[in-house]
């Protein structure tokens, strides 16, 4: 396989000599989005020659909404709820890693049962995020049971987490301090037999998807990401750990009570499409278990939430906090100096990281390979924006 | 929303006799001769000397091959544990990336972040990196900071360090205006292609209305 820099080397010469005549009949100029039915708000341009594609350029920005300037004109507890927006189907793990931060810098401890329903609650939503996502995953390879199984199954998540938190996708739940509210009697329960029922289904989903050959011919050996270009291109989430770096924030720097929850790392090492799309559904499996043991390890009663003054405000200072969402690390690095308002916020969002490799995994391939690899790149176009 | 704008201008000016304390407060000279000395000039706050008595070795460690490599040149800003900020000159930060990737072992940018210190007139870049290679070093970030001046904005790039830069360059240029020297594509992003106003993450661009 090509390395890296031969890639890109190529990708620049054949992008950037299309201009000369004698060969720019042979090529054809695409825009995929951004009004495309799976593509979201987002475009790429590509050049084809044939049925190869030769050049790629992404053009994210459709939904820029700058969040981060928003942030520097309210308080540290107003700025939670338009700070879900960019992904509102994770928007538990969008919120926790910003929380975490305000935290350090505000300099309060969360209570230890409100950790655990923070924790559960972010579960809970990554079940959610990965289900729509594949979803679509399904639908843009023309498998509809795919899109119609996840999309029904994502229900019983939202159901728990409307019970939960009273919203059924945006949920303004983690704020600075701790979670907006206790549990509702009888959750635990109603949660542990939803989450069998589920890894029931989960059993089906491999069957009908994961091991249909017609599945694993588009999506196996195309686009092939190795694990120095990964570490290269500092992808992150499903992406890295598909391509053999066992890397997840939830055990590489645990926040709150994730060192004292058990479970394992789920990673591949073949790089390709199919390992991509086949990851998120390892960690799905695995959510249900960690689900189960936060719920049995959880204090039956205790306060959920710090009590923080009106205003919260730390001194001068700046944290970098992490947490591991439905697209791989979520960075909040927030700046204070010393006012109730963040001087300033920077949100790295792991669609951000993961879109740089899709000129590099594109080049080379087929057009028809062009759903089954950016898809597989676990993007949001909204929260790259951001 | 004028109310509103009535109450944070006192504010402001009411701040701005006790700002030059705080904004000169970075207490940043004082602090490559002593690591430990550096802590009390942190004004009124008991917290922060509270919050970060003792650095960690591991982390300490981590800074002091910094501090060996580069000596004065290099600032370490704080110690935390899992967390170092190192600051150095703009005509360093090259050297800086390449020996925290190839002797420390961080290889790869998680972000780039712009802020504008309009007081300072400089804009500073933060770069976090992180790594993939050593399992002791998963938990780490380095903050790799480096300061230009607002008027005329020029750093480096690091694309050739960490490849994985690039689109964070790119947005930072365009949300705060810093050009980055050796970039192949110093151009819109983000932002609207029609977009004819000064880069929004700047402190004068001001929300319309607030």
């Amino acid at each position: 396989m090509a390395s890296l820099e031969d890639k890109f080397e190529e990708s620049k010469k054949l992008g950037l000599q299309i201009v000369k005549e004698s060969e720019e009949d042979r090529l054809m100029t695409l825009s995929v989005g951004p009004q495309h039915p799976g593509s979201g708000h987002f475009r790429f341009i590509i050049k084809v020659d044939g049925d190869y594609i030769v050049y790629c350029d992404p053009d994210p920005g459709y939904v820029h909404r700058g969040e981060e300037k928003m942030c520097e004109y309210r308080n540290v507890i107003q700025n939670i709820p338009h700070l879900e927006r960019p992904v509102i189907h994770d928007s538990n793990n969008i919120t926790y890693s910003y929380s975490l931060a305000i935290e350090e810098l505000v300099g309060v401890e969360v209570p230890r049962r409100g950790q655990f329903i923070r924790a559960i609650a972010s579960e809970l939503n990554r079940q959610v995020y990965t289900l729509y996502w594949l979803a679509i995953y399904g639908i843009f390879l023309g498998h509809s049971t795919m899109f119609m199984w996840p999309a029904g199954d994502r229900e019983l998540f939202i159901d728990l987490l409307e019970a939960l938190t009273g919203a059924r996708v945006t949920h303004a739940f983690n704020i600075p301090g701790g979670v907006r509210n206790d549990m509702p009697d009888g959750f635990k329960d109603r949660c542990i037999r939803q989450v069998r029922y589920f890894e029931k289904r989960l059993k089906e989903y491999e069957d009908i998807f994961y091991n249909n050959p017609l599945f694993r011919q588009r999506t196996e050996q195309v686009g092939v990401l190795s694990r120095d270009d990964a570490a290269k291109l500092g992808v992150t989430g499903s992406v890295v750990r598909a391509s053999g770096i066992p890397y997840d924030i939830r055990k590489a720097e645990p926040y709150d009570i994730y060192n004292e929850i058990d479970f394992k790392v789920q990673y591949m090492k073949t790089g390709d499409s199919y390992a991509r799309s086949y990851v998120p559904f390892l960690d799905m499996r695995e959510s249900c278990h960690i689900i189960e043991d936060l719920l049995d390890k959880m204090p039956e009663s205790g306060e959920v939430r710090a009590k923080l003054q009106p205003n919260p405000k730390g001194p001068p200072g700046e944290a970098y906090r992490r947490v591991e969402s439905g697209r791989g690390a979520l960075g909040y690095y927030v700046v204070s100096d010393g006012t109730p308002k963040p001087y300033r916020v920077k949100i790295s969002v792991g669609s951000f990281r993961n879109i740089l490799a899709l000129p590099y995994l594109l080049v080379g391939q087929k057009l028809a390979d062009m759903p089954a690899i950016y898809w597989s790149l676990n993007y949001w176009p909204v929260e790259a924006d951001r | 929303m004028s109310s509103e704008k009535k109450q944070e201008k006192p504010a402001k000016t009411a701040n701005s006799s006790s700002k030059p304390s705080t904004t000169a407060k970075p207490p940043v000279p004082a602090k490559p001769t002593a690591p430990a000395a550096a802590k009390p000039p942190a004004p009124a706050a008991a917290p922060p000397a509270k919050k970060e008595p003792e650095p960690p070795a591991f982390e300490k460690g981590l800074a002091d091959q910094i501090r060996k490599k580069f000596g004065e040149s290099a600032r370490i800003l704080y110690i935390r544990p899992l967390r170092i900020k190192v600051q150095v000159e703009p005509k360093d930060i090259v050297e800086a990336a390449t020996f925290l990737r190839d002797s420390m072992g961080f290889d790869h940018a998680e972000s780039v972040a712009g802020t504008d210190y309009p007081k300072d007139g400089q804009i500073e870049v933060v770069y976090h990196l992180g790594s993939y290679a050593r399992d002791d070093l998963a938990a780490h970030v380095i903050a790799l900071a480096t300061r230009t001046t607002r008027d005329d904005a020029r750093l480096p790039t690091l694309i050739n360090v960490y490849k994985s830069v690039e689109y964070h360059e790119r947005e930072t240029f365009e949300m705060l205006g810093v050009y980055f020297e050796g970039h192949p594509r110093n151009d819109r992003f983000l932002l609207p292609e029609d977009w004819a106003d000064i880069p929004p993450l700047r402190k004068d661009f001001r929300i319309k209305g607030r």
